[in-house]
């Protein structure tokens, strides 16, 4: 036993103490281990210590320290008046700020560019926040009532008719067109080799539009009889009225739906009525301002907004097509989104304002903003329908057999089941390519728009402020509020990822 | 003795349903003839306004114009042009710029956003702020706002030519451009680079012998000796047998301006610049995000392997890194390809510009100008993505196997 003890071995005194380990928490464990934990980092940390201080110090300089905060002309920014080096020049910003707002907009009018932000932010804001209710009426208001009250506010100019009129002036432009085919048709088979033929495709299409003609009479006398009464658009409103509501009583069911359509077309029509009447629209409405007039900021935000208003149903409908097992309009889709994404936007303004005005009838001409937002709109429209395409591919298959198992048309089961998902699935990337339209909106400047790029860039012409750091001044500022849009749109779609992802979290 | 299977029937009539109206059978036929006949007429409303209103306007359509003496000039040409040459060589000089400021701009921004990407995964607390700062700056600015601050402000603001910037008194920077060095053709290098193509065929085939030798009979053959000899002796042995293959021309001020050297318009610095840095800041945020996509366990599973960190690193983790790279990454280049007709705005004559712009003034063409230029881009684009798709078919094929 002895021998056993005496092999095995038992320490007699204590372990000395050793020194605390490194510290690895507070600031001087963070910049241990962070910044100096070996000569590679140290050298990296040198680096990076004199990027910052060759880069972010003499932009705060410039645009703070330096900077000259007052003074009426370029005199005040010149270094040898004030006597110092000089920073960014603040009094150029302050004279071209209204400029850079609102362009040329008549100063008298600029209260309603105010009232159209205002209101877009008041719609927009609770339209973001999640927990927030009524989101359906919120987005309708936002997304239809608004582009149209906007229009009339920023626009001016006022209605004489409405529905009747407005389908009754279609139709009849589309029945003339057909009409006008079958005639030209009939012309060309008197020196055609395939005479006998064209004649009887010419007297056919002729024959439809002829059709036409009769079928949408009605609609036409009714317009032309509220016409020559010179009552306004208060009479065409109520019969269009009238008519919409009982079309959406009728399909919505009829009484087995209950009244629940009826009062909602009602209380929608009675909303237009007041907004109407409030703008006094039926009595001319607001003084016209052309558009050659706006500028700055107000173009940008009307681009960036028609842009994602416009682009969304273009996207849903370019994406179901694509996903449509119908052979012409998955070919359409796939043709159309292919061929839009494969061309830089600035052929689309280019093609957009040279060749558009080329493809209209001569007597109808188009503003050039609204040329750029149909540029704009096409282009977008595509890269939002491969963003949806992705969210609709994410919606499991069962969702829409379990639709069509429950009895539910193709269009039911898109409208309530797949589509809701697919949206919630693409938020964030519908708001990434919100982000990269936002900045896209500066190309319009080359196309002869002033927006908030192509304003800095006219004022920069003006001898009055011509001094050495008038550009840069310039630039820091718009590219301030370039930024703030930006960062705070990535940061909003960075919110509902991780909102969305909430369940995958751990 | 066992009952044969029966074929199924052949359901004619269900397939040309399908076929003719996918899904929806009959009906999906009877709204792709309404939809065929909205089509046809939007077709025939566009043709026929086109034609009156190009008649009005006293334009012959077609694209004859080609042949017409363009009678302008182009501040950059890579081949010979001059004023009486026609539009179709307008054309050409214009691609032939798009895809020069194309290429340098891919380069840039490749090396550069690797690098940032390299930053922003570095463990160093600063640097990879560092690289998160340029990142969010340059990705929330518009590019054109970019382009422009570079042509308006920073390099308008370069002095003039009489005070240069000087660097290394080679190249100098002012306010006409930046004037570099320009290299002159010596007889010396054909020979140089016949051999230099030589030495590089020579290692590319020394190198699959001996993956081959690896794979098929596990024998590791050291090959880089004998590349280096090939790529790097054999063209110096040149140089000393045949003289030097190419001399510079170095820029000496003289009055006013620089004789000799090379002048790099400032449109082309500032367009490659914008460029570069902004699809940099996409590259390193790709990259990042598909290091970032290898499992760290693969790491591990390497140098518990034994390999050393450079070999996990170059064959465990970027290969695999790379499959995720690589697509979205063409797609940069695709879009900085697109992005570079943003010269139109500084006036760099690229294919836009001139002639989209001024030939297009000009001669008042704008439907075949337009689907001229459109059909260029969409050509690249069609072409890279045909690419991309087989790419991405083998990366399955690969991963399936």
């Amino acid at each position: 036993m002895s021998d056993l003890a005496a092999s095995s071995f038992v320490r007699q005194d204590l372990v000395a103490e050793r020194p605390a380990p490194v510290k690895t928490t507070g600031f001087v464990g963070f910049v241990r281990t962070r910044l100096l934990n070996s000569p590679t980092n140290i050298l990296l940390t040198v680096l990076g210590l004199l990027l910052v201080w060759y880069t972010v110090i003499p932009t705060i300089k410039f645009l703070l320290v330096d900077a000259v905060w007052s003074g009426k002309d370029r005199t005040a920014c010149l270094a040898e008046n004030a006597g110092r080096p000089v920073g960014a020049c603040w009094p150029f910003i302050q004279a071209k700020f209204t400029q850079l707002f609102y362009g040329f907009y008549p100063e008298v009018e600029r209260w309603r560019v105010n009232l159209t932000f205002a209101l877009g932010a008041v719609l927009l804001l609770p339209l973001l926040i999640p927990r927030l209710p009524a989101k359906g009426v919120n987005a309708g208001l936002f997304f239809f009532a608004f582009p149209a009250v906007a229009f009339f506010l920023l626009h001016g100019g006022g209605i004489t008719g409405f529905g009747v009129s407005w389908v009754a002036s279609l139709l009849q432009l589309f029945a003339d067109s057909i009409s006008g085919a079958g005639e030209l048709l009939i012309g060309l088979s008197k020196t055609s080799a395939a005479g006998p033929l064209l004649w009887a495709i010419g007297s056919i299409i002729a024959l439809v539009g002829t059709l036409l003609h009769w079928v949408i009479f009605p609609l036409t006398w009714l317009r032309d009889q509220m016409l020559a009464a010179g009552q306004g658009p208060w009479l065409d409103f109520a019969i269009t009225a009238v008519i919409v509501s009982v079309i959406l009583f009728v399909l919505g069911g009829g009484t087995r739906a209950g009244s629940r359509p009826l009062i909602a077309s009602l209380a929608t029509f009675a909303g237009m009525a007041a907004v109407i009447k409030l703008m006094g629209l039926d009595r001319g409405g607001l003084p016209i301002v052309d558009t050659r007039l706006w500028g700055g900021l107000l173009v940008t935000l009307v681009i960036a907004i028609t842009g994602i208003v416009a682009s969304l149903p273009i996207g849903v409908a370019l994406a179901l097509g694509r996903r449509s097992t119908i052979p012409l309009i998955r070919i359409f889709s796939i043709t159309y989104i292919e061929f839009w994404r494969g061309v830089p936007l600035i052929t689309v303004l280019f093609f957009a304002t040279y060749m558009l005005p080329l493809f209209l009838p001569g007597n109808f001409t188009v503003d050039g903003l609204v040329r750029a937002l149909i540029g704009v709109s096409l282009f977008t429209g595509a890269y939002q329908a491969e963003n949806l395409r992705g969210g609709l591919a994410a919606v499991p298959r069962g969702q829409g057999e379990a639709a069509s198992a429950l009895g539910l048309s193709w269009w039911k089961t898109t409208s309530l089941i797949v589509l809701p998902q697919a949206l919630r699935h693409v938020i964030p990337a519908i708001v990434n390519s919100f982000i990269s339209l936002f900045k896209d909106t500066s190309l319009v400047s080359i196309v002869a728009l002033f927006d908030l790029l192509g304003s800095l860039r006219a004022s920069f012409a003006d001898p009055v402020w011509t001094t050495p750091s008038t550009a840069f001044t310039g630039f820091a500022f718009i590219g301030i509020i370039y930024f703030i849009f930006c960062f705070g749109m990535s940061r909003y779609s960075l919110f509902v990822e991780h909102r969305l992802n909430a369940h995958r979290r751990n | 003795m066992g009952v044969e299977a029966r074929k199924p029937p052949p359901q004619l009539a269900l397939k040309l349903r399908r076929a003719l109206g996918g899904k929806a059978g009959w009906n999906g036929v009877a709204v792709q003839l309404v939809f065929g006949a909205i089509l046809a007429w939007i077709a025939y409303e566009i043709i026929s306004n086109a034609r009156t209103n190009l008649e009005t306007q006293h334009i012959a359509a077609g694209f004859g114009f080609l042949k017409n003496s363009a009678s302008f000039d182009v501040n950059q040409t890579l081949i010979s042009y001059s004023g009486s040459d026609t539009y179709f060589r307008v054309f050409v000089v214009g691609i032939l710029n798009t895809l020069l400021v194309s290429v340098v701009g891919i380069f840039f921004a490749t090396v550069i956003g690797f690098v940032v990407a390299l930053c922003r995964l570095s463990p160093n607390w600063l640097v990879s702020r560092v690289g998160g700062l340029y990142v969010e700056a340059i990705r929330n600015l518009p590019l054109l706002f970019q382009i422009l601050f570079w042509y308006l402000a920073v390099l308008a603001a370069l002095p003039a030519p009489r005070q240069s910037v000087s660097i290394f008194s080679a190249f100098f920077l002012n306010n006409r451009g930046v004037i570099v060095p320009s290299p002159l053709a010596q007889p010396g290098l054909v020979p140089f680079l016949a051999m230099l193509a030589l030495g590089l065929v020579a290692s590319l085939a020394l190198r699959s012998y001996a993956r081959r030798a690896l794979f098929a009979q596990g024998r590791a053959i050291r090959i880089w000796p004998y590349v280096l000899t090939l790529l790097v002796g054999l063209p110096l042995v040149t140089m000393l047998v045949f003289g030097l293959p190419i001399t510079f021309e170095f820029p000496q001020l003289k009055g006013f301006n620089f004789a000799g050297g090379a002048r790099i318009i400032p449109e082309l610095v500032a367009l490659t610049v914008g460029l570069s840095t902004y699809t940099a800041a996409f590259i390193a945020e790709i990259v990042r995000a598909g290091i970032l996509s290898v499992h760290k366990g693969q790491m591990e599973a390497g140098s518990s392997l034994g390999l050393s960190r450079g070999a996990t690193l170059r064959l465990i983790v970027v290969p695999q890194a790379m499959r995720v790279i690589v697509p979205p990454l063409t797609n940069q280049y695709l879009n900085l390809t697109k992005n570079s007709s943003l010269a139109v705005a500084i006036g760099y004559p690229d294919l836009v510009s001139v002639f989209a712009g001024t030939a297009l003034s000009q001669t008042g063409q704008a439907i075949e100008i337009i689907a001229m230029t459109m059909g260029v881009y969409l050509l690249t684009s069609l072409v890279t993505s045909a690419i991309m798709s087989v790419y991405g078919w083998r990366i399955s094929r690969s991963l399936g196997a």
